[in-house]
């Protein structure tokens, strides 16, 4: 591999020169990409869509180009956003993206019939290519063999290369292939058709064009517009033969199509053509039962199956909440430890207050997901390589239907009872864009792990630790409020599929890849990346908003709260000594503080809300602290513990005993039953996380969606509230 | 007979297609096309979806789209 010192940003070359690689679904592209350019990768959006574009850097004999990772697809004829963008690129159209000088296919050789598909495609478009077969452990185990010289003859003389993939066996051969391919000389393999007729067709319109050039079209663009509704195409098309191109295309589909759709009289033509040269270019020794053959084929049955799910599913559970916590209490300690040493060294003051409780919390509360997010990532990512990811949608496809979405939203979902933010960048993998946003709006009411410490807080102070039957109360409520969250979610998911996000039942169309070992190098690629996106995306937002929580419980501040307290603290040690002290002290500090958010802007805030609250049994100080806990919900119980004077970090159980004695101005306590389980019930279907806005955000490219679906779970939290305080107390 | 009908284990060829929706177009692309043999692998959770092994590959596809392939059965394990 080359060396990876160089920024690639300040990597400069004299003409860059762009090849596109593209190539099936799970054909092994991102190994090849990964090989072909080690480090020195970049991902952005492409303009308009939420299309991943990847960019990495090759080094070639003598130059040094950009290679285009673009998204899996079976054909040019796009079926979701991510394939119309690997069109538009392949055809030159993308701002900021160059018509690429060669193009790669990476075609796993088990699958060349459908490979075969997309290369006939590909070589059409008249550019240098490069075919990379690549052999997984599959096509050695079943001797498949690939007469690679007919194959490029086949294919109108685009050279082919074999990789091994586990090892990486015939990468020097692909370097010479794609250096060979940009010196060639453009135009070389023109003319190639697999479809005469439909070639015949589009020279036709072509001749009554006349200047293509001037026109901005390409033969493959004209017959683009003939089979796919291409619209910039047909926009061309129509610039270019006036009022008559409608007619023209019409007349021109009819005869090549009959009443047949275009799409499908083109897999009729092309798969003829497959099924024609396939014998000759591929030969092997039938299937033969194995040992490991024999298991998969059991594992894919549905009961074991559905084990196996569940087995998965309760690994990942586990390994995210046990292995997490261990390092996130070691992240919250360290920050702990690092806000008291400043405090303790920085005379106090609001420059001490801004670096330990805003700054240092503030980047704490980015870091300290990390460990979640990263390891429920790395399950994702495991997942998807493997190939499992696809099995488990073909498994629970038919139960997902029933709330009107397609297998493919079922581990995003379950990944959101852990977190929704990796759970919404998983949803990339639905190609259908409604079933994908229904997904995305229903992902956050599954109960992440950021809820527990309130439910747990709320649980254990107010609902009573007593047996219902054989089972335990506290249980029984923490499991209600799972359910109520899976709930909210699913009739979201079912009701906007219906109204908002209605339209023609999408395709469901599902390769169910073999099972294969994941390339490590791939795999922890892929986790870094998703590493930075969380960081640059959701880490800046739940900074920035951290420090603005900590501003508007900081400012304005009281002088006379301050000498109050430094009246009280001298009497305290005039007084003490020791430990009694030293506990006066901790309580006349806690008082100040909680003095001091009761006149900040915070504390004016829940003032001001609590008439909107008041119906649901919340006092200003509950108010408080859900207006500080909405850009990242965990805060709340910090908030409570300095506004009940405990302490941010007081033990659960003291803070506890305080909200119990909480009482309104005529001695009526405020955490009844009927509030608590409002207010549990708040936190369940409420949007309180600017983290997971800043990622829905950035996967539906709009701020329609992060605004509906806040609004939206804050109208539905603040309605379960009411209703269970007002038939609570009635 | 449609491609819906084949029992697991089964093997057939496909004989004809209605190709009005869109399921049924994107099946073609990938390969499921007149003269194209597959086996039957089986159905998931709740008899749906089913699997089909195609050219060494296998496809999944809803049942409700498998009605509007026809196939006829090939006998054998060939």
């Amino acid at each position: 591999m080359v060396s990876v010192a160089v920024p690639i940003d300040q990597v400069t070359v004299a003409r860059g020169k762009t090849i596109a690689l593209i190539g099936n679904p799970n054909s092994g592209k991102s190994t090849v990409f990964n090989r072909l350019t080690g480090l020195r990768q970049k991902t952005a959006n492409y303009p308009g869509v939420t299309v991943e574009k990847r960019i990495g850097r090759l080094q070639l004999e003598n130059s040094l180009v950009d290679l285009i990772d673009l998204p899996g697809t079976y054909s040019l004829s796009p079926g979701s956003d991510d394939e119309r963008i690997a069109v538009e690129v392949l055809l030159g159209r993308v701002a900021g993206t160059p018509l690429p000088d060669a193009i790669l296919a990476v075609v796993d050789v088990t699958r060349l019939y459908q490979g075969l598909y997309l290369l006939e495609q590909l070589a059409e478009l008249d550019r240098p290519m490069v075919v990379a077969l690549t052999m997984t452990d599959a096509a050695i185990r079943h001797h498949i063999q690939v007469d690679t010289e007919e194959l490029s003859r086949r294919l109108g003389g685009a050279q082919v290369c074999t990789i091994i993939a586990p090892t990486g066996h015939g990468m020097p051969a692909l370097h010479k292939a794609l250096t060979n391919a940009l010196s060639a000389e453009p135009g070389k393999h023109a003319g190639v058709s697999f479809w005469p007729k439909l070639r015949e067709a589009a020279t036709d319109i072509a001749a009554q064009i006349g200047d293509l050039d001037a026109a901005d079209l390409t033969i493959i663009e004209i017959e683009r517009a003939l089979i796919d509704n291409d619209q910039s195409a047909r926009e061309k098309l129509a610039a270019a033969l006036g009022d008559g191109a409608e007619t023209i295309v019409e007349n021109t589909r009819k005869q090549l199509c009959g009443e047949e759709p275009p799409l499908a009289a083109e897999a009729r033509a092309r798969y003829r053509w497959i099924q024609e040269v396939l014998p000759s270019i591929q030969t092997s020794t039938p299937r033969q039962t194995r040992l490991g053959t024999t298991i998969v084929d059991w594992i894919n049955r549905p009961f074991p199956a559905t084990l196996l799910f569940l087995l998965l599913m309760a690994v990942v559970f586990q390994a995210v909440f046990a292995w997490a916590t261990p390092l996130m209490n070691l992240i919250d300690a360290g920050t702990s430890a690092l806000g008291g040493l400043v405090a303790a060294t920085l005379p106090e003051g609001m420059l001490s207050s801004l670096i330990a409780d805003g700054i240092i919390a503030g980047v704490g509360s980015v870091i300290i997901f990390l460990p979640q997010i990263l390891i429920l990532f790395l399950f994702i990512i495991v997942m998807e390589d493997t190939g499992y990811l696809a099995r488990a949608a073909f498994l629970v496809d038919r139960a997902m239907r029933s709330v009107g979405l397609s297998g493919q939203s079922v581990i995003p979902l379950l990944s959101s009872f852990a977190c929704a933010v990796p759970a919404i960048m998983a949803t990339r993998v639905i190609p259908n864009r409604r079933d994908r946003i229904a997904t995305i709006l229903a992902a956050p009411f599954m109960t992440c792990s950021a809820r527990l410490p309130v439910y747990a807080l709320l649980i254990a102070a107010f609902v009573p630790n007593s047996s219902v039957g054989p089972l335990n109360l506290q249980g029984v409520v923490l499991f209600g409020l799972y359910m109520l969250g899976v709930f909210g979610g699913l009739t979201t998911a079912f009701m906007l599929k219906r109204t908002a996000l209605k339209g023609p039942k999408p395709a469901f169309v599902l390769a169910l890849p073999e099972f294969h070992i994941p390339n490590p190098r791939t795999v922890l690629m892929k986790l870094l990346d998703r590493a930075r996106v969380f960081l640059r995306r959701a880490g800046t937002v739940i900074f920035t908003v951290a420090v603005i929580v900590w501003a508007l419980a900081y400012f304005p501040r009281s002088a006379d709260i301050e000498s109050q307290r430094q009246v009280a603290e001298s009497q305290a040690i005039a007084t003490l000594a020791g430990e009694p002290l030293e506990a006066a002290i901790a309580d006349i500090e806690n008082e100040a503080a909680a003095a001091h958010l009761a006149q900040s802007w915070l504390g004016r805030a829940g003032r001001f809300v609590e008439p909107v609250f008041l119906p649901l049994g919340w006092d200003w100080r509950v108010s408080a602290a859900v207006i500080a806990g909405f850009p990242a919900r965990e805060v709340v119980v910090a908030v409570l513990g300095t506004i009940y004077a405990v302490g941010a970090e007081a033990e659960e159980a003291t803070l506890a005993e305080r909200l119990s004695a909480a009482q309104w101005p005529d001695g009526s306590p405020i955490y009844t039953l009927p509030m608590v389980l409002g207010l549990l019930v708040f936190y369940a279907w409420c949007l309180q996380c600017a983290a997971t806005l800043a990622i829905i955000k950035r996967e539906t490219n709009s701020w329609r969606w992060p605004i509906f679906a806040w609004s939206y779970m804050t109208s539905a939290g603040y309605l379960g509230a009411l209703m269970l305080f007002q038939l609570g107390t009635a | 007979m449609t491609l819906a009908d084949l029992e697991k284990g089964s093997r057939a060829r496909i004989t004809a297609i209605r190709t009005a929706s869109q399921s049924v177009q994107r099946l073609m692309i990938m390969g499921l096309v007149e003269g194209a043999e597959l086996e039957c692998l089986g159905a998931s959770l709740g008899g749906d979806p089913l699997e089909f092994r195609l050219f060494g590959g296998a496809v999944s596809l809803r049942r409700e789209d498998g009605r509007h392939f026809d196939v006829t059965p090939l006998n054998g394990n060939g």
